[in-house]
């Protein structure tokens, strides 16, 4: 990260775009994690000033992002006890595959010769894509945030949570899938694949 | 085998488009090799389910890539942003001792 690497040369001008930075990006992991807005604004805060209190250790500014998350992941631990909206539990990928949920809809409107309105779908789908987050159980949504959230690799998620990576692919794929389920009713049926 | 089953009808038990399912994060990340993406390739150019599959959960993805939290953070204090630079100044000071 460009900035990180300018304030270990000194930069003061790279300070508060840092700052801002990742202030949010772990703002909105905790929020996600947590839940609760001033959990996440003390977990912003507590990240950020362990951060600058061991910045002489950050040898590689290329990994920064890998290193402030590892941080935030401990500070947001800290809080669990507070996360209450998803039961931990394991997904089987058998629960996860296209069901009956979703197919049906998409049939009922190409049977009316009716295309779901692209903008309407998009504006449901940011709305309840929060709501269908939060709702996966936390070891699968600590790897979706990451990887797919924060952009992260599958290398570094697995070093912030110490995963293996191939624990990683099977968390982030069933964490995929069961959003995808989740959303279903969301994604548009027929929009662009035409059925036969 | 592609033709023979080009017109199934859609069944998310088949054996085939299962095997398919467990990949798809992988294949959609660029991280199976040539082989394993060119069988996955050509199951899903002939089936209809799998290719709505494949459709609905890369634009779930996609929606995650997008995603900003409606909330914000609030402005940091004055006196924390003092204290971070004092710290960010400190670490500094011993990365050039050291
Ligand atoms: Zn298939």
């Amino acid at each position: 990260m460009e900035w990180a690497r300018r304030l270990l040369a000194g930069d003061a001008s790279a300070f508060t775009p840092f700052v801002e930075s990742i202030q949010h990006r772990v703002f909105q992991y905790t929020w996600l994690m947590c839940g609760q807005r001033e959990d996440a604004e003390e977990v912003a805060q507590e990240t950020l000033l362990k951060v600058f209190e061991n910045f002489d250790q950050l040898q590689d500014p290329e990994r920064v992002r890998a290193w402030v998350f590892r941080i935030a992941k401990n500070f947001c631990l800290m809080k669990r006890r507070r996360s209450v909206f998803a039961p931990e539990r394991e997904l089987s990928l058998d629960e996860l595959l296209p069901g009956t949920e979703d197919m049906p809809r998409s049939t009922q409107l190409e049977d009316r010769g009716e295309l779901p309105d692209e903008r309407l779908l998009r504006a449901e789908l940011g709305q309840q894509l929060e709501r269908a987050l939060r709702e996966l159980p936390e070891t699968y949504r600590s790897v979706v945030l990451l990887r797919d959230v924060e952009g992260l690799s599958t290398a570094e998620t697995a070093e912030i949570l110490d995963l293996s990576i191939d624990a990683v692919k099977q968390r982030l794929h069933r964490g995929r899938l069961a959003l995808r389920k989740s959303l279903a009713r969301y994604l548009g049926g027929n929009g662009e694949g035409k059925q036969p | 085998m592609t033709a023979q089953h080009s017109n199934h009808t859609h069944s998310a038990r088949d054996p085939r488009c299962l095997e398919v399912f467990a990949r798809l994060s992988e294949y959609l990340d660029g991280e199976l090799d040539e082989t394993d993406c060119r069988l996955i390739e050509e199951h899903i150019e002939g089936c209809e389910p799998c290719v709505e599959f494949l459709r609905s959960l890369r634009r779930s993805i996609e929606a995650s890539h997008h995603y900003a939290a409606k909330v914000e953070p609030g402005r940091i204090p004055p006196e924390l942003e003092e204290r971070l630079k004092q710290a960010w100044q400190a670490a500094l000071a011993r990365r050039r001792s050291a």
